[in-house]
């Protein structure tokens, strides 16, 4: 053991290990390095801004203004990451912690952070033609939107584990509200209430891990964390495998990983659908990004302890997930389904606790924003007027109405199962490796396997859009052709995503490229001057 | 073998097609896919086009294929996801050559003789990105590449069973995904840990490159006996064995005409080629330690295929049957791990794909003409339409094996090959000749013999037009059962190279007893 945690010393950088941060006093005020935070600051600017415009001048705005400017803010927000990308891989500036220690200031936080921005777009665009359909416009969905996103950003760089709260609970926040923003669909109210009491109860969770935690290690930081339990063994652990506990039921929750996952399908479909795209894409990115960070680098020596659950949520998520998805009939139900077990193929790439499986991790949280805002931008569309026409039978010659629209939903749904020459495979292959590179092949064959049983959901869906709604001969059947209308927002969202969902699976190397350069460093305080 | 494999890219120095022969088909899907709705006929044209422009430059790759080399040719190499060790590696050998001519010739054939029942705009788009897929799927020599041609091929086929099926196609299409898909989940894992463990060895960089790692053998004999095991499973659903062929006789039979023939000719054949070029190349003594359940689920599809054939109602069902046998006699060639089983059954891969499709044209002609192919409703067309009579004959003659066609030198060396390594496998598997003279013949009696009743009484004589798209493959038939030497001196120099690489990793292959020439010469005496 004391080889053990002398070789986790030499290897951390020399100007590390021997300064574990002495939490500062509060009095003094700590230096900020503004430039870093910029994705940050101009999303929450985007938001605040946004919303003070948009009151003050709420009857001469003219329409999809505010998408228009969301979708501004988070693109510069986006555009403002690759400045940053380049100055982290500089050694003078490198790997950094921002604000005292309380955030990260490394490629895997700025990764994800992109991610963010991007579900941003996406939610935003689609959001725009739905409340004019449903008649709800106004700019509060645009600032939660963005003020959501800050929250993510905050908690995918957290370096410390009262910060990581913060972020969640800014997020969470203000995914609660988004949820229950149809003011005139009850079941959007039932959903945000759900979600909220069930979410305010697993951040109490998290919190109270986080104060367990604080007790064995004596810090909340993860460096001190990190340090503190390489350094020391600790004679009775009870106090932190219950802190550890916690935290995965608080984490588990916000990814939506069985048997944490019962809130799942009813917010998702009672969500209106923009917002539900956004919580698969952004809020899952968000929750795996900075449950990675935590127990990858912050509990890395702790793995032996934490693994085995995770790989029991993860095999739990890819069971529920696939086959509970099989016997819905509500489209928006089968893709939380289905989204709870893409959180089952993610918690992979956190068990295999290795560089690979991280920034396999990565890849996936990629592929899966671009999949999923894809799927429930046409399911924003085909719900139509009322948001309430998601079963499967609405579908039925979607392919005839709408070819387009069809052919872009079939491809999101292959790219889910992970058909090849779609960015879902690369996403899939890659923690099929990572696990693989463990050597623990049983759990890789358990996760195909329950690939192909989702497949089986995914078909479905193409059935009733395919092959439901003609005969043998080609003509259409007897019943409703759905007639929907496609908004501008909505088209640019689906075909940026049809684009992404092909070009990355045929050119993966663009998004594992970066990836595999996004590992997330334990960062020490940084010094005075950078 | 890395000499031999600079030998290979020098020779493709001057024009490597392989990637025009992918490229240019989704080209030409696009484009039909931007036809106007109302100009069904053009996509049509541009499908043909593409299509042939395809086939014609694997006809180029088959001249220029110098013959009596064995290691690969036209290589190409280039990265692609570096990061995850996927690269871009093409190249073809004596193995994979006639299946890309196959797939080549069966194509054009398939979109020029069968026309769409309906929506032929998306119909056409499908084919052509299946005809991509399976021209990929031989040329890939990096096992995610061909794991991404081999799992997308399910697409395109599922529409077009879909859409363009009859009767269940629905359920048929979903079986015919599933089943696959679940057959290469498990080897997706089998490839991950295969280049896993080849690195683990190694300690180089991740690499899914096959000759790499086939060249270096360097995985445990347990493990390479498990992953051999679900590199098979993903095969068997394929070819299909027994007890996996279930969902076969229905996308067979659901599928619309050309479906069929391209199923028949070149998607089964993934599985028989995949055996040979994956299982035996990466894991010799895997396979030889799994030969005898494989020669076994052989036999086994071979009797039972012949089977179920002979009890059929449905024409086209027992054509899918025969295939089930036929495909029997590859995995029983293969499985035998001697030279001239492999050279059979690769024969036999492609003369497989040249009389079942043409056999399913036939049904399908039949079907369009009677709008039924149960074989009680037919009686008497030799009568009335003596000269489709006898193509179907000379093609179910094929079918058969008769000496002198094209079903009988594959099906030959198979069962010497088989006989050398597995000897009672063998005399087995031999009564399954007979049989499919029994299934075949027996149908043939009942719907062409006799006097045709009232509604047989209008069966169309063959047109012009469905002459030409049977012509070729009628050639190819005789003329491929008459000589077929040109084909096995570009397929046994691999094949030797490969049973060599076997042997190096067995010791109970006998190495001097591999290259032995005699029985090949007897077969093309028998031929003649």
């Amino acid at each position: 053991m004391l080889a053990d945690v002398t070789r986790v010393l030499q290897a951390l950088p020399p100007s590390v290990a021997p300064t574990a941060p002495e939490p500062e006093p509060a009095s003094i005020v700590p230096e900020v390095a503004w430039s870093s935070l910029t994705p940050v600051l101009i999303l929450f600017g985007g938001a605040v801004v946004g919303l003070v415009i948009a009151s003050l001048l709420r009857r001469a705005l003219p329409r999809s203004v505010a998408a228009l400017w969301t979708v501004g803010v988070a693109v510069a927000a986006l555009v403002s990451v690759f400045p940053l990308w380049g100055r982290v891989g500089n050694p003078a500036e490198g790997p950094a912690s921002l604000v005292s220690g309380a955030l990260a200031f490394d490629r895997f936080s700025l990764f994800a952070t992109a991610l963010l921005c991007v579900a941003v777009v996406f939610a935003a665009l689609l959001a725009d033609g739905y409340l004019r359909r449903e008649d709800l416009e106004g700019p509060e969905l645009y600032a939660l939107l963005l003020l959501a996103a800050v929250g993510g950003a905050v908690m995918v760089s957290a370096n410390d584990l009262i910060v990581t709260f913060i972020g969640l609970e800014v997020l969470s926040i203000s995914t609660y509200v988004l949820t229950a923003m149809h003011r005139r669909r009850v079941s959007s109210q039932e959903a945000g209430l759900k979600y909220f009491v069930l979410g305010a109860f697993s951040s109490a969770f998290l919190l109270y891990g986080i104060a367990l935690v604080y007790g064995a290690t004596g810090g909340t930081n993860l460096l001190h964390v990190q340090t503190f339990l390489s350094e020391n063994l600790l004679d009775d652990d009870y106090l932190l495998l219950a802190g550890l506990a916690m935290l995965l039921v608080g984490f588990g929750f916000k990814v939506a990983a069985a048997p944490l996952h019962m809130w799942t399908p009813d917010v998702y479909q009672g969500a209106p659908t923009p917002v539900t795209a956004f919580m698969a894409s952004a809020v899952k990115t968000a929750a795996f990004a900075a449950m990675l960070r935590v127990f990858v680098v912050g509990f890395a020596s702790q793995s032996e302890q934490w693994r085995p659950v995770v790989l029991t949520l993860c095999v739990l998520s890819l069971v529920v997930g696939s086959v509970a998805a099989v016997v819905q009939t509500n489209v928006k139900r089968m893709l939380a389904y289905s989204s709870i077990s893409h959180a089952g193929f993610l918690l992979l790439g956190i068990e295999a606790a290795s560089e690979r499986g991280t920034s396999s991790v990565l890849v996936y949280l990629a592929a899966y924003t671009v999949m999923v805002a894809g799927s429930f931008g046409v399911v924003t569309l085909v719900g139509r007027t009322g948001d309430g026409r998601h079963g499967l039978d609405d579908y039925r010659g979607l392919a005839r109405a709408h070819p387009g629209l069809a052919l872009a939903f079939a491809v999101f749904l292959l790219a889910q199962a992970g058909t090849p020459f779609t960015v879902g495979f690369i996403a899939k292959l890659g923690v099929i490796t990572a696990v693989a590179e463990r050597g623990d092949w049983w759990i890789a064959a358990v996760a195909m396997l329950s690939a192909v049983v989702s497949a089986f959901l995914y078909l479905r869906i193409i059935v009733a859009m395919y092959f439901d709604g003609a005969d043998d001969h080609g003509a259409p059947v007897e019943g409703e052709v759905p007639v929907v209308s496609v908004p501008w927002g909505a088209r640019v969202a689906i075909g940026l995503a049809v684009v992404a969902t092909l070009g990355l699976g045929v050119a993966p190397g663009l998004v594992s490229g970066p990836a595999s350069d996004a590992v997330p460093e334990p960062v020490a305080v940084a010094e005075p001057g950078t | 073998m890395i000499a031999v494999v600079r030998a290979g890219a020098e020779a493709g120095t001057a024009f490597n097609p392989i990637l025009a022969m992918i490229v240019v088909p989704l080209v030409g899907a696009a484009v039909v896919a931007l036809v106007p709705r109302v100009r069904a006929e053009a996509a049509r044209q541009v499908a043909t086009i593409a299509a042939a422009l395809s086939g014609g430059l694997s006809i180029y790759l088959l001249t220029e294929f110098h013959r009596g080399e064995a290691g690969f040719q036209f290589v190409q190499r280039a990265a692609w996801a570096e990061d995850l060790g996927i690269g871009w590696h093409v190249g073809v050998d004596g193995i994979s050559l006639f299946l890309i001519v196959l797939t080549g010739i069966l194509f054009p054939l398939a979109i020029l003789g069968v026309r769409p029942e309906h929506d032929p705009k998306p119909y056409y788009a499908w084919m052509l990105v299946l005809m991509a897929g399976s021209m990929g799927v031989f040329v890939a020599l990096d096992l995610v590449m061909f794991f991404f041609f081999f799992e997308i091929v399910l697409v395109p086929m599922y529409f077009l069973i879909g859409l363009w099926g009859h009767g269940d196609r629905v359920y048929a299409a979903t079986k015919f995904f599933l089943y696959t898909m679940f057959g290469s989940a498990l080897m997706l894992v089998g490839i991950v840990a295969t280049a896993v463990l080849h690195q683990r060895a190694t300690g180089g960089p991740l690499t899914f490159d096959l000759v790499e790692i086939a060249t270096g053998q360097e995985i445990g004999t347990g493990a390479a006996r498990w992953i051999f095991a679900s590199f098979a499973l993903a095969f068997a659903v394929k070819v299909p064995l027994f007890p996996l062929h279930t969902w076969l006789p229905d996308a067979h039979t659901e599928a619309p005409t050309a479906g069929s023939v391209i199923l028949a000719g070149v998607m089964l054949k993934l599985g028989t080629y995949g055996f040979v070029r994956f299982g035996l190349y990466l894991f010799p003594e895997a396979a030889h330690f799994f030969a005898p359940v494989l020669l076994t689920l052989g036999v086994v599809g071979i009797l039972y295929g012949a089977f179920c054939a002979t009890v059929q109602k449905d024409l086209k069902r027992l054509v899918a049957y025969s295939s089930v046998a036929h495909l029997g006699f590859i995995v029983l060639g293969t499985f035998s791990l001697t030279n001239q089983g492999i050279t059979g059954g690769v024969l036999q891969m492609v003369n497989h794909g040249i009389t079942t499709p043409a056999l399913f044209l036939l049904v399908g002609m039949i079907y369009e003409r009677r709008h039924t192919r149960q074989i009680d409703e037919l009686v008497g067309i030799q009568k009335v339409a003596p000269i489709f009579a006898g193509v179907f004959t000379l093609v179910m003659l094929s079918s058969i094996g008769l000496p002198g066609l094209n079903g009988f030198p594959g099906e030959f060396l198979a069962l010497i090959g088989a006989f050398k390594g597995a000897r009672w496998w063998a005399v087995v598997a031999a009564s399954g000749v007979i049989f499919a003279a029994l299934y075949l013949l027996w149908a043939y009696q009942r719907s062409f013999h006799g006097t045709p009743d009232e509604a047989n009484r209008s069966f169309r004589e063959l047109r012009l037009g469905e002459a030409l798209v049977l012509a070729p493959l009628c050639v190819l038939i005789v003329f491929l059962g008459l000589y077929p030497k040109p084909m096995i001196d570009r397929i046994e120099p691999s094949v030797q190279e490969l049973v060599r690489h076997i042997g190096q990793h067995d010791p109970t292959v006998d190495i001097e007893d591999v290259p032995a020439p005699g029985p090949l010469a007897g077969a093309e005496e028998g031929g003649h």
